[in-house]
């Protein structure tokens, strides 16, 4: 038997974290899924994919399926938390050591990964979030959205005194401790904002790297230009009560 | 209080009381979710009856007219068990979420042992 949940992994392996695992949280992403599983699997980062089919309607499971990635179909839509949280789940399980999320659309860019995990790998870092608006990028987001990203990003910054330029980046890298305090604890409302909040007041060191996304070509984002506003003063509420929930497992 | 809005207001309770027996016996309710509605009803069965503690609870309260006091003590109530209801909910909607994740994963699990045992699916 390759792989069995919950065994322990050989030492050695625990040192260079070399069972890396990548999460694609997919919904009704046929067009795009296959070429992502390919992209990561051709990598020669030694990755495993799973993808999570989050009650996709079309062939995204069973594509994901054909181009190599192990899936996981869940019975109904659970939103992208509870997706991710799945992955997070099965990566802790499986004795992984980095686990990394990636979106299932094409936005993010498997040969970025080495960016996101080199952090972990030189032990700088429990967490590493891939930022678009880090060093010089030319990523373009309309201005309302922008100005929201920017008020989340301070109120975030403030909560856990630590500058993150992209909170709504859903392209990060977990290592082990990561990985299991947060198969237990995944935010599910605003998951990536309000995780980074819950990691940075938990004692995670998180870090930044400066990474290339794609501009989205089909597909909307979940956010749009006339909701920024709106979503902005959900997430904020979410993020202040998240300061005054305490987890068992915290530190 | 008025002989005519106490008969209502007792009347009101004891029906309330009977129909959630009735859900409980029928097994359409739980146990543990029907004993904030027992509570509800049997404090407005007293009160219904016992004018005098009413008219106190409603000088208390600062109600002028006592069966209104009867309609505070009942909104109360329907406070409490929406709340009740809103933690319920939650709960539920969490354990649902994990048992879809564990049905997920147990499936992927089962299917790759399944390859490796040389099974067709």
């Amino acid at each position: 038997m390759p792989e069995q949940g919950g065994v322990s992994p050989n030492v050695e392996n625990m040192d260079a974290l070399r069972k890396r695992l990548v999460i694609v949280p997919a919904f009704n992403e046929e067009n795009s899924i296959g070429q992502v599983v390919e992209d990561i699997l051709g990598s020669g980062l030694g990755l495993d994919v799973v993808v999570i089919d989050d009650g996709s309607q079309d062939r995204t499971g069973e594509i994901a399926r054909t181009h190599g990635a192990r899936v996981i179909k869940l019975p109904f839509n659970l939103g992208i938390g509870g997706a991710v949280q799945t992955g997070l789940k099965f990566a802790f399980r499986h004795g992984y050591d980095v686990a990394i999320q990636i979106d299932g659309d094409g936005q993010h860019v498997p040969s970025e990964i080495p960016h996101l995990l080199t952090p972990l790998l030189r032990r700088e870092a429990d967490v590493t979030i891939g930022s678009r608006y880090l060093g010089a990028h030319h990523y373009r987001t309309p201005f309302m959205r922008r100005l929201g990203m920017i008020v989340i990003s301070a109120v975030n910054s403030l909560l856990i005194g630590q500058r993150i330029t992209d909170n709504t980046s859903g392209f990060r890298a977990f290592n082990r401790r990561a990985i299991e305090f947060l198969s237990n604890h995944y935010p599910i409302d605003y998951p990536e904002p309000e995780a980074v909040v819950i990691l940075g007041r938990n004692g995670f060191r998180l870090k930044e790297s400066a990474v290339k996304m794609r501009q989205r070509l089909a597909g909307e984002s979940s956010i749009n230009s006339l909701g920024a506003v709106y979503y902005m003063v959900k997430v904020l509420l979410a993020i202040l009560i998240d300061v005054f929930k305490t987890y068992p497992k915290a530190g | 209080m008025s002989i005519r809005i106490q008969i209502f207001a007792v009347c009101g309770s004891l029906a309330i009381s009977f129909f959630i027996f009735e859900l409980i016996r029928k097994r359409k309710m739980l146990e543990k979710y029907s004993l904030l509605w027992f509570g509800a009803a049997v404090v407005l069965i007293v009160l219904s009856l016992w004018r005098d503690l009413l008219e106190k609870a409603a000088a208390f309260l600062g109600v002028y007219y006592a069966p209104s006091a009867l309609f505070i003590i009942a909104a109360f109530f329907a406070m409490m068990m929406f709340l009740h209801f809103t933690v319920v909910i939650s709960r539920l909607s969490e354990q649902n979420k994990n048992l879809a994740q564990e049905v997920g994963i147990l499936h992927e699990e089962l299917r790759s042992l399944r390859q490796h045992s040389g099974q067709a699916e």
